[in-house]
């Protein structure tokens, strides 16, 4: 459970740690801690245990109980064939590359382009983006689906990609900030090298761009990963499930076996635990930036 | 934000005097000839439009397209499929204010709104408290935060499990010696509290490390100062750490309204909405997509997004955000 925070912090705040000591009721504190931790952990601690069991441990024994064979996996094979994980990820996956992909590619060049050009119209084009990022997505649903109806789009993968690109203000802002912080000198220099305004944009900027990019690629992989809403509108067909829908129909088929429903759901927080504890520093950053933008 | 605006007042200095750019060496270089002609062309004119194309585009016909249709739709009777529809004026908006069980659905979202002040208000002491250097920050930092990156549906299915008979709630309070048979998911008022109790436990964790990093972004002299002033740990609280955190508590305030007007994923995967805890967004999606009714869900969409335009405009007045610096 060592972050990279945990060896990084104390180093350049050496005074402030030294300094800033424990509140008076410190037992109370950790108490506190404790009991909060024990609160968010422990619904997902006996999920846990729930999926290890077998079917008939589930009927007898308590929420509590311990499994009785700790390696116990065959719910995951059956959540894993049976529940389609497999399409499911395929799908996440495929829709991943390319909204994300989408996404950079979109974000840095409207920054680039509103921060670099002097244009006409471009007051414009920012209110554009501005007042789109208080228009709730969930609120216009009724209407975009006619719109990607008439694209004929429907139960399509490309559904959800168009929607997740299109709609990603908040990278656009997370890449002006940052485009902001690059001098304007290496343009110059550049096009006196004789380089044109893609070329500035291609071998230049996007390669600076490195850090805000991961911050946008972590942020939007991560609420895309998780994304139920879109998909469940947009995609009907069995075949077409993301990791959401298709944990989500474990509803019917699995009903009261919550043996499997219990290993559908760690199969899919599991990739995001790992994801976490890989890349906590970068995590903690890009939410708190994709929040306040 | 200097490096910025030298940059900015350079580049429009050379657009209004193209002599002035850079400084020519022996009368008309090749290379001033070219960067300026280049400066002038209809090319460089177009150019911004050309990055700009493919992101307005996505921007027009998935943000702006719809919310125009959407606002039009909402004075007709379409059904979304057949190609004929009536225009029935500001019935739908009558309808939405005045048929009870369409109006239920704003008492849900209070459930939702007091489960936010209770929320921002245990993020902000753990952020508080972990803004100290103890003993495992950032395990406690890790589990705190961890629930906001879960699936919905995962969390759904993991609090079904909770909240079911005989599941880990009950399990809990009988080994705590409190034996319940209570169905929590059984009657309105117990069903939507459960299910504000699992929006608490999943997005505290966002709220309070958006406060943390504003606590900590606060230089640690302002505390030596106050210490050699004698000031103690809540005064330090009243004083430095409140009056930092403003900004970033009045943006969760927001979220908070506007989030617990549009709920969805939760009670939806949870309950659909059944027993009494069908949401604003829940019961548009129904009327759009089970029963055909796109002028109605159109209204009620538009009434949604004014309440929350409005909600937006009175927090800008209220707080002037001066960290939006656009153009």
């Amino acid at each position: 459970m060592t972050s990279p925070d945990l060896t990084a912090a104390p180093a350049p705040a050496g005074t402030r740690v030294s300094r800033r000591r424990l509140p008076v009721g410190s037992v109370l504190t950790y108490l506190s801690l404790v009991v909060a931790s024990a609160v968010v952990l422990l619904p997902l601690v006996v999920v846990l245990l729930t999926s290890l069991k077998t079917s008939d441990e589930v009927k007898e024994g308590g929420a509590l109980s311990l499994p009785g064979n700790w390696l116990n996996l065959e719910n995951y094979v059956t959540a894993f064939n049976d529940g389609h994980m497999l399409m499911a990820f395929g799908n996440t996956a495929f829709i991943l590359l390319f909204s994300i992909g989408g996404t950079v590619i979109i974000g840095s060049m409207t920054a680039y382009a509103v921060d670099r050009f002097d244009f006409q119209g471009k007051k414009l084009v920012m209110a554009g983006f501005l007042i789109a990022t208080l228009v709730p997505a969930v609120t216009t649903q009724v209407a975009t689906f006619q719109v990607i109806s008439s694209f004929g789009l429907v139960d399509t993968r490309w559904a959800p990609i168009l929607l997740y690109m299109g709609t990603d203000i908040v990278s656009v802002y997370i890449f002006l900030q940052f485009i902001r912080g690059i001098p304007t000198s290496l343009d110059e220099a550049a096009r006196l090298d004789g380089a044109n305004a893609f070329t500035i944009y291609r071998k230049i900027i996007f390669p600076l761009l490195k850090p805000a990019i991961a911050t946008v690629v972590i942020i939007k992989g991560i609420t895309t990963y998780n994304d139920f809403y879109i998909p469940f509108l947009y995609m009907h067909s069995e075949d077409l499930g993301t990791i959401s829908t298709a944990l989500f129909r474990f509803k019917g088929p699995f009903g009261a076996h919550w043996e499997a429903i219990s290993a559908g759901a760690i199969l899919v927080i599991l990739p995001t635990l790992i994801i976490f504890l890989l890349l906590q520093r970068w995590i903690y950053n890009g939410f708190s930036q994709g929040a306040t933008k | 934000m200097t490096g910025r605006s030298t940059s900015d007042s350079t580049g429009r200095r050379m657009r209004r005097d193209p002599q002035g750019g850079p400084p020519p060496r022996s009368g008309r270089s090749t290379t001033t000839g070219r960067t300026r002609s280049w400066r002038d062309s209809p090319l460089r004119r177009i150019t911004p439009w050309l990055f700009l194309a493919a992101p307005l585009a996505l921007l027009i016909t998935f943000t702006y397209v719809p919310v125009a249709s959407m606002i039009s739709y909402s004075f007709t009777d379409w059904d979304g499929v057949s190609p004929e529809r009536e225009n029935v004026g500001f019935d739908n908006y009558v309808q939405i204010f005045t048929r009870p069980e369409l109006f239920r659905v704003f008492f849900v979202s209070g459930y939702y709104l007091a489960a936010s002040v209770v929320q921002i208000a245990v993020a902000l002491y753990f952020a508080v408290v972990l803004s100290f250097d103890l003993r495992f920050r950032n395990l406690f930092k890790g589990i705190l935060f961890f629930p906001y990156l879960i699936n919905g549906v995962a969390i759904g299915f993991v609090f079904l499990y909770f909240f079911q008979d005989g599941g880990t709630l009950d399990a809990v309070l009988s080994w705590l010696g409190v034996a319940t048979d209570h169905p929590w998911l059984g009657d309105p008022a117990s069903a939507n509290v459960s299910l504000a109790g699992v929006s608490v436990w999943r997005f505290t964790g966002l709220n309070f490390v958006l406060f943390l990093g504003a606590i900590q972004s606060i230089p640690g002299e302002l505390y030596e100062a106050a210490e050699l002033d004698g000031a103690g740990k809540w005064k330090q609280f009243r004083h430095i750490i409140a009056p930092s955190i403003k900004p970033v508590i009045s943006l969760s305030v927001i979220l908070a309204i506007s989030g617990s007007l549009s709920v969805f994923e939760i009670p939806y995967i949870m309950t659909g909405g059944a027993t009494g805890t069908q949401t604003f967004v829940i019961q548009t999606v129904k009327l759009a997509f089970q029963f055909n009714k796109t002028g109605l869900a159109s209204a009620a969409a538009v009434v949604l997004l004014l309440i929350i335009l409005l909600i937006t405009w009175i927090q800008r007045r209220l707080v002037p955000d001066d960290k939006v610096d656009l153009v």
